[in-house]
């Protein structure tokens, strides 16, 4: 149980926060215009890294925003909160 | 039997306060200041369990935590009674009560003896070969193995105590409060820095407290005098909180720890009333410093568990802290010199040592010269070959060892003792550290794993960190505490210390014996009963990874997780397979690190704190109504109101016929409510909904289905346009909050562009449902200036309104097919509400009815229910519901995906109804649907998502998806149960009033 970083609140328990998968994913403007594998690679492909990896978080029992981090999969650490709209830091 | 075993008042033993206890039924006598092993020690009593598989007699074997075998059920047939726990931890106090384990029917005469003398039949992977051929048998052997074995039992009836939680920061914590951990924590707080000392153990100083080696010095002083004052001066120090029976039992990342405060076991009974028994810490921790110490090895010989066979160090402390000797003819078996300072130990207090056998050539050290000195017989270069005594040891017998200790060389020399003191080093207690997912590394030299890799601001120090010399301890502890700390300088910098030197080492994980491994009995897992044999085994038949020897031989898996015999096991292991320990690596060593009660895992969530439940403003009605309640997302819901001792089933008939035949009313407050509002409202519902919304007029309401992205069905639900830039949207009971997140993932990451608000204002509104023909008329009564005509007030649209002064919303909306309304009231007024709705209705015999009927009404019609009728495999065309899908609109949420191959195929699950060849059959809700019966495999062609008896109708109806359903109206299929096969037709889902009169009646 680590703590997060609110970017709105604060330093927060991580109980009320609630992950929300790969980050910089775009919802395509167009959907219609698409393949099936497009729409597919949208939809489902996820790369789920061992390792440093760019990530949407919610404060979901708190101000329920939601913002982006980067953290180490591997062993929890958070590299990085930035958010949303916000430029991901070099790495 | 009952000698006394006391030798001199220890300063931690309170003579004076006489304390009677309890074990396996007998009464023995201890001082206040005993645990329950020390005080059955001074008793004499050394047979306290049975081993789990052999059922070996086995005796206490340590002073501590690490203990695998005084394994003891505490206050047996109580509500307040406890398995597995160790009874070198429990402190007594009067009227304790305690009984042995794993043997029937008592520890003396254990009918599972036998599996002893049966062992060649129990190999490693016994359990594994055995009872997995023929499958059948295994509720045989299961009955077996249950009523043979067992660790203890649970109790029966709900636990007594209070447990709390609490969350504590602070800047540094140390765990341990040995001397290192006083020293460190001293220092930190000194220092400035926030600082908590944590012990498992109820006084502070570890070993080094009763450390009386005349040859060891600090500042002049015996290490024992001199810690006592570095204790006494720790009181008077700001900023340091000392937490003792506190047991560290998780470390994880970002130096998160959870600990156990235990606060009333050591009471009486009478004394624990209304009290915390047990707290769960969690610590959230700047920096850590582990001094957890180091646990004493065995070693590993023929026979080397039996009653009286101890840890070296145990048989110290019994003897310098508890006052307590073990036995009256002792011998120690050491590998290094801390045996010589447990014999010294006894040897001032007038007790005698018969030999200490040690497998080493020679020593040089100061404390050898004394004992050799007071007269102790030394063996050098030997090794205990064998022991003798059933339920207590009476000899051992030691023989020569070969210059390369492989093997044993000339005669057998027998001696007679009853007490053997085991000495083999020592294993730094790195389970915490590793726990962090900091790393290890192995040292060739001193046989231990060390800390390597710090994963976070940590550090180890004293024995846990290797070093095991006072000198080494204090040099070392002050560099880490100055670069942890960023200090200049400490306490420490003017400590001088003298100590004795050891200074010849000799390790052999296996002791070689005069008989071939197959005869004898090294035990290496205590708890588990896994010896060097079974490890040897579980190699010859191929397991390599450390992880794989462990589960098969089940060394390291007891409740104990294998703290005394890890280190063997992997030595072993090294050793037969020829490869380096440090390649090897360890096993993982997981939390907790000493096992948790339940309760101080849950704290205060139980009895209604467990699982918490909202109620609606009308619950108070419902439950003097004498409802039954269902859970549904988080609200207990008025499920169906029986009367005069009706069934379920009848209640739900009457209350279905009523709500068609004159008037229902169902409490809808837990639908979700969310409060739309700004510029871009519409476009948003646009977006987020299968249908069009700008179109729809101010005060209208309409039925909206919302996606996932996949193109299945999230949840639906009525949305009320209240204003230009204003709707209110309703969704499922348990969808709520799910939706309100969705949508606000949409609006805050997609389109941020968008000028929308939403607010969740569930709780705001109390929701009553009128419905049935009469629902007008009651309505009616209760706000008689609302005009209801159909003209002014259609099916689908909204008016607000006053009852008395206060305003409400009313939506003329329907979710049972029937004429009916939706009142909305803010909360507080919501009682008063339904009250006046019953009154109100009182002349039409309104009938409160529950989800049950609400269900069955909705089933009439063939509504779905997200989450019942669907199961995020259906898209809204599978669901038949191709009217809500909009054509035009360009995008919405899952638009894509429903023209996607996979949710165009044909043969895709769809909705459909299902009627039973015979009206009185109900089908089972899961029940599978086939076409064939004698086909092999028989295709699943789908299943029963929704089935009741329609009073309405007066027949079965049910709800089903079946694959390629749509094109099947009129066919006949079977639904095969256990007994018979049900034959079914295909029909319309829409099985009441297909033309929606009602509505408008
Ligand atoms: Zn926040």
């Amino acid at each position: 149980m680590f703590l997060i970083n609110c970017p709105y609140c604060g330093e927060r328990d991580q109980q009320e926060f609630k992950a929300g998968g790969e980050a910089h994913i775009e919802r395509p403007k167009q959907p219609t215009e698409l393949s099936d594998d497009e729409w597919a690679e949208y939809l489902f492909m996820r790369k789920n890294i061992k390792g440093v990896q760019f990530e949407r978080w919610n404060h979901a029992h708190g101000c329920r925003k939601w913002f982006n981090m980067v953290r180490d999969t591997s062993n929890d650490e958070i590299k990085a909160i930035y958010k949303m709209g916000e430029k991901p830091p070099a790495q | 039997m009952t000698k006394n075993l006391r030798v001199k008042s220890s300063e931690y033993i309170d003579e004076t306060n006489r304390i009677s206890f309890k074990f396996n039924g007998k009464t023995y006598h201890g001082f206040k200041g005993d645990t329950l092993a020390s005080a059955l020690l001074a008793n004499n009593v050394h047979l306290v369990g049975r081993s789990f598989k052999y059922h070996r007699p086995r005796g206490i074997m340590t002073s501590g935590s690490e203990e695998p075998n005084a394994i003891v059920q505490v206050n047996p047939g109580t509500n307040r009674t406890e398995p597995n726990v160790r009874a070198t931890e429990v402190e007594i106090y009067e009227g304790l009560e305690a009984s042995s384990q794993n043997c029937w029917p008592s520890v003396e005469f254990d009918i599972g003896g036998i599996n002893n003398f049966l062992s060649p039949f129990f190999p490693a992977g016994f359990y594994y070969k055995t009872f997995m051929w023929p499958a059948s048998f295994w509720e045989k052997y299961e009955f077996f193995i249950r009523h043979s074995a067992g660790l203890g039992k649970s109790p029966t009836s709900s636990d007594p105590d209070i447990y709390d939680h609490r969350n504590i920061h602070c800047d540094v914590l140390v765990v341990g409060a040995g001397i290192s951990g006083i020293l460190a924590a001293k220092n930190a707080a000194k220092n400035d820095f926030k600082t908590l000392l944590v012990d498992e153990k109820n006084e502070l100083g570890g070993s080094t407290v009763y450390e009386n080696n005349e040859f060891n010095k600090i500042d002049n002083k015996t290490p024992s005098e001199w810690l006592k004052k570095e204790i006494e001066e720790l009181k008077g120090i700001k900023n340091l909180e000392i937490k003792t029976r506190t047991s560290v039992a998780a470390y994880h990342q970002y130096n998160y720890l959870l600990a156990r405060e235990n606060l009333t076991d050591h009471l009486e009974a009478k004394e624990k009333t209304n009290k915390i028994r047990q707290r769960l810490l969690k610590i959230r921790a700047k920096k850590v410093i582990l001094a957890t110490g180091a646990l004493e090895r065995p070693l590993i010989f023929n026979n080397n568990d039996r009653p009286g066979i101890m840890l070296s160090s145990a048989i110290k402390k019994y003897s310098e802290f508890y006052g307590v000797v073990c036995g009256s003819k002792n011998v120690f078996f050491t590998n290094n010199d801390s045996a010589y300072e447990s014999a010294m130990s006894l040897y001032n207090k007038g007790i005698n040592v018969e030999a200490i056998i040690d497998i080493r050539e020679q020593s040089e050290s100061k404390i050898i010269k004394k004992v050799k000195e007071v007269g102790i017989k030394i063996y050098w270069s030997h090794t205990i070959v064998d022991t003798t005594g059933y339920k207590r040891l009476n000899s051992i017998s030691t023989m020569k060892l070969s210059n390369d200790g492989t093997s044993v060389t000339g005669s057998k020399i027998s001696i007679s003792c009853d007490c053997l003191g085991v000495a083999g080093g020592w294993t730094p207690a790195v389970h915490l550290y590793t726990q962090s997912g900091s790393k290890l590394r192995f040292d060739e030299e001193k046989k231990v794993f060390l800390p390597n890799q710090n994963t976070s601001e940590q550090i180890s120090v004293g024995s846990c960190g290797g070093d095991f010399k006072i000198d080494e301890i204090i040099k070392n502890l002050n560099q880490k505490l100055k670069d942890t700390l960023n200090i200049n300088e400490t306490d420490l910098d003017s400590i001088k210390v003298e100590i004795d030197q050891e200074n010849s080492k000799r390790n052999i994980w296996l002791l070689p014996c005069d008989k071939p491994l197959g005869k004898t009995k090294p035990f290496v897992d205590y708890q588990n009963d896994a010896t060097a044999k079974d490890i040897k085994l579980a190699l010859r038949e191929g397991f390599r990874s450390i992880e794989h020897v462990k589960r098969y031989t089940t060394t390291g898996m007891g409740t104990d997780q294998g703290k005394l015999g890890n280190m063997h096991a992997l030595g072993i292991i090294a050793d037969t397979a020829g490869v380096k320990m440090g390649e090897l690596g360890t096993t993982t060593f997981r939390p907790p690190y000493t096992p948790l009660t339940f309760g101080t895992i849950v704290g205060r969530n139980v009895g209604k704190f467990f699982d918490i439940f909202r109620r609606t403003p009308m619950n108070d009605w419902h439950v003097e109504n004498k409802a039954e309640f269902e859970n549904v997302g988080q609200w207990k819901r008025a499920w169906y109101y029986p009367i005069n001792g009706e069934t379920m089933h009848q209640a739900v008939q009457r209350e279905s016929k009523a709500a068609r035949e004159s008037a229902g009313i169902l409490d809808a407050s837990t639908l979700g409510k969310i409060d739309i509002q700004g510029s871009d409202a519409s476009e948003f519902l646009n977006r987020v909904y299968t249908n069009a919304w700008s179109k729809l007029a101010i005060g209208k309401c309409r039925y909206g289905l919302m996606l996932n992205e996949d193109g299945m069905v999230y949840d639906d639900g009525v949305t009320t346009r209240l204003g230009e830039n204003h709707y209110i949207m309703t969704t499922t009971t348990g969808g709520a909050a799910n939706v309100l997140g969705k949508l606000e993932d949409y609006l805050q990451t997609e389109w941020p562009e968008l000028d929308v608000y939403l607010t969740s204002v569930t709780d705001h509104y109390a929701t009553a449902s009128l419905c049935g023909p009469n629902s007008k008329k009651i309505l009616k009564k209760i706000i008689p200036d609302l005009d209801l005509s159909d003209e002014n007030f259609p099916h689908m649209s909204f008016k607000e309104a006053k009852i008395g002064n206060i305003k409400c919303r009313i939506m003329r909306i329907s979710f049972t097919g029937e004429h009916s309304y939706e009142i909305n009231i803010q909360a507080s007024y919501g009682k008063d509400l339904w009250d006046k709705c019953i009154e109100a209705g009182k002349e039409f015999n309104i009938t409160p009815y529950g989800t049950e009927t609400m269900h069955l009404l909705r089933a009439e019609k063939g509504f779905i229910i997200v989450g019942q009728d669907t199961d995020g495999t259906m898209t809204p065309i599978d669901l038949q519901m191709d009217w809500i899908v909009s054509k035009k609109k360009y995008d919405f949420i899952g638009k894509r995906s429903l023209y996607r191959s996979d949710t165009m195929r044909e043969d895709r699950k769809q909705l459909v109804g299902l009627l039973t060849e015979d009206p009185n059959i109900v089908l089972e809700e899961g029940a599978q649907i086939v076409s064939e019966l004698n086909q092999s495999p028989i295709e699943m062609l789908g299943h029963v998502t929704s089935s009741y008896f329609s009073p309405n109708l007066n027949k079965s109806i049910a709800l089903a998806v079946i694959k390629g359903g749509k094109d099947m109206m009129g066919k006949k299929l079977f639904v095969p149960m256990e007994n018979k096969n049900i034959n079914v037709t295909v029909s319309n889902p829409v099985f009441y009033d297909e033309k929606n009169e009602r509505l408008n009646a």
